[in-house]
């Protein structure tokens, strides 16, 4: 404080009263200004201009009459008559309107789908519980286990009055959601531990981290998948199974494990050797420095790729299509596989895009507002 | 070494055990031999100075005695624990020894109280409350205690570097060690930096300071060493080596030192 009040001091002394700060011309901000400087700088600039703003509010207007207008809602008793007479002018709605449960819920017992639906909200308050800065205490954990337990004992059932539905039958978004969910709560706490190993001095981890990761990060996802569907049973002894989904479950923690390893160890590597430095001087143990210092500020520095890795795999348990799983894409093509509803393609798709997008988009979004946050001591 | 340099070196309050004690230390980076048969004594209560060329192995001698870099040949004897693989002795002399470096090294994601309290709470087990109280002690002995709450990226240089300060005396350390602690700094900044070092020396701390300021050195120096190419070439008072340098080496370095000013 006693330094700044000497410094004006100082400035007052030697130089007169400073002029008033004046404001930048007119012409030069605002939305007019901004316009001219960008959309309207040349004739050719304004041509370009124009000719792309009509051909978006062409696009926009056949969209809302295809989508809106014109679209069929719903038809009485799979009669797709109506939908067909359209001859594609139109959307047609009502195949999500007699299908929406089995996207949602493939091919689980009709009268037990609210147990999915349950599920699937449990899993959103879930995320959105973890998501808020004020729950993140050691009982998060707690809440955790406790919500995975109760969607473990809603999906296979046999206990309370509801009757056991085997893990063939679960299916569509819920199988999106498990998979995605425990495969990154599961990989990130792997990524974190191989991209520690991969640094480390002793070299028998350091060469078991960087195998792992070279080995997995070398074949593509699906031939993991079929190692894990059509191998790995080869190798149990007669009689014992493990469950199909979990095999599926295992080879995405590992795949996913081996990605966001190599970003974390990026983070690792961006920290400075004087982090490292004044935590040893201090005499922190090394988990004292790797859990109080250098974690806390190389997560914070990929929280980009991080959320990038995440987004990818969210939408890459897909996949699992191959091996017969049927998750939120694939029971949204099986929905049409029936006759009345075949050529309807569009308006699925777009409906299971929807819901991947928004999945998606919250995690992009929530991890952009978490990264202004963290990173506020960077502010000045 | 010669052997009166030998006996300058162990001369002072020789009643004592030494705090810090070098002992014919050979370290190489590689092929470069950066620090030949380096031998120091420093008293418990003993303000040394160390300065020489860049490049001269004065950063990498007190790195040597926290085990920041660990020595090939020699003895390092501090605080009567001989530095060796042994974690648990490395961890007990850490805990002794307080670290100032050049570039202030502070938690940038931890509030300036949270970067005092750390250590004392998670090495010393010190109850959080307590550890705050004398955190902001010595917050307030390198006069910013107004700045605790604020993160270390908006403090200048020069309160960065009395946070690093006022972090490693939280420690309660025996021994302080500062690398440099001037040298990044703007020189409007330093006066700040170099007061509150005079101010920790004037308490009796056993002080090594890499430094070129030959005004603090003056001033609060027992000793000063120059180094030069891994060696220590001459020990002295202040007095001794800035007015009557025995060396070529010594007097050409002071010669651009103070054609530097």
């Amino acid at each position: 404080m006693g330094d700044v009040t000497q410094k004006i001091e100082l400035g007052t002394s030697v130089a007169a009263v400073p002029e008033a700060p004046r404001s930048p011309p007119m012409a030069t901000i605002g939305p007019i200004a901004w316009l001219r400087a960008n959309l309207f700088s040349s004739w050719l600039s304004t041509a370009v201009t124009l000719l792309l703003l009509y051909l978006v509010i062409r696009w926009a207007v056949g969209l809302v009459d295809w989508g809106i207008i014109n679209a069929v809602w719903s038809v009485p008793n799979n009669q797709t008559q109506a939908c067909r007479e359209l001859k594609g002018t139109g959307a047609c709605w009502a195949v999500i309107t007699e299908k929406h449960r089995f996207i949602l819920f493939g091919t689980y017992p009709y009268e037990e789908q609210w147990r999915p639906l349950i599920s699937i909200l449990i899993f959103i308050g879930l995320f959105i519980v973890s998501a808020m800065r004020r729950f993140w205490r050691k009982e998060l954990a707690l809440i955790w286990i406790a919500a995975l337990s109760a969607i473990g004992i809603l999906m296979w059932g046999g206990v309370f009055g509801m009757p056991y539905v085997p893990q063939e039958r679960w299916g569509g978004l819920v199988i999106t959601l498990i998979l995605a969910t425990f495969g990154l709560a599961f990989a990130f706490p792997l990524s974190i531990l191989v991209a520690l190993g991969r640094r480390s001095q002793l070299p028998a981890i350091k060469v078991l981290c960087v195998l792992y990761v070279e080995l997995i990060r070398g074949v593509p996802l699906i031939s993991l998948l079929f190692m894990a569907s059509v191998m790995f049973p080869l190798f149990l002894p007669e009689g014992m199974n493990i469950d199909k989904l979990l095999r599926a479950q295992i080879a995405i923690i590992l795949f996913a494990g081996a990605y966001l390893a190599e970003v974390v160890r990026g983070g690792l590597q961006a920290l400075p050797k004087g982090q490292y430095e004044a935590a040893d001087a201090l005499g922190l143990s090394y988990w004292q420095k790797t859990g109080l210092i250098v974690l806390p500020q190389a997560l914070r520095l990929v929280i980009p790729p991080l959320v990038n890795t995440f987004i990818g795999f969210f939408k890459d348990t897909s996949l699992v299509l191959i091996i017969g799983i049927f998750d939120l894409l694939t029971a949204g093509k099986t929905a049409i596989i029936e006759p009345a509803w075949q050529g309807f393609g569009v308006e699925v798709y777009l409906t299971v895009g929807a819901i991947y997008f928004v999945f998606c988009f919250a995690m992009s979004k929530y991890s952009q507002s978490l990264e202004a946050e963290l990173n506020r001591h960077r502010r000045r | 070494m010669s052997e009166t340099m030998e006996q300058v070196a162990s001369a002072a309050r020789t009643d004592a055990p030494p705090a810090i004690l070098l002992d014919k230390v050979n370290k190489w980076f590689g092929a470069l031999h950066v620090l030949r048969d380096v031998s120091l004594s420093v008293a418990p209560g003993e303000r040394v100075v160390v300065c020489g060329p860049s490049g001269s192995g004065k950063s990498t001698m007190i790195r040597c005695i926290n085990r920041l870099e660990t020595h090939q040949e020699g003895r390092i004897v501090v605080d009567g624990i001989e530095l060796t693989d042994d974690v648990k002795a490395l961890d007990a002399i850490r805990r002794e020894v307080g670290m100032v470096f050049q570039s202030f090294n502070l938690f940038p994601h931890l509030t300036v109280l949270e970067n005092c309290t750390l250590a004392p709470i998670w090495v010393r087990r010190m109850p959080k409350a307590e550890a705050e109280e004398l955190a902001m002690q010595y917050l307030e002995r390198v006069r910013i205690p107004e700045q605790a709450k604020k993160y270390p990226g908006q403090l200048s240089g020069g309160q960065q570097q009395r946070v690093a300060i006022a972090r490693a005396l939280c420690m309660k350390p025996k021994i302080m060690l500062f690398d440099e602690p001037t040298s990044a700094l703007d020189p409007e900044m330093i006066k700040e930096v170099l007061d509150t070092m005079i101010a920790l020396a004037e308490t009796g701390m056993t002080m090594i300071c890499v430094t070129h300021e030959m005004g603090f050195a003056r001033t609060v120096a027992d000793r000063v060493v120059f180094m030069d190419r891994g060696e220590i070439v001459e020990v002295g008072t202040p007095t001794d080596i800035f007015e009557n340098p025995q060396t070529d080496r010594l007097k050409l370095f002071l010669s651009q030192i103070l054609r530097g000013h």
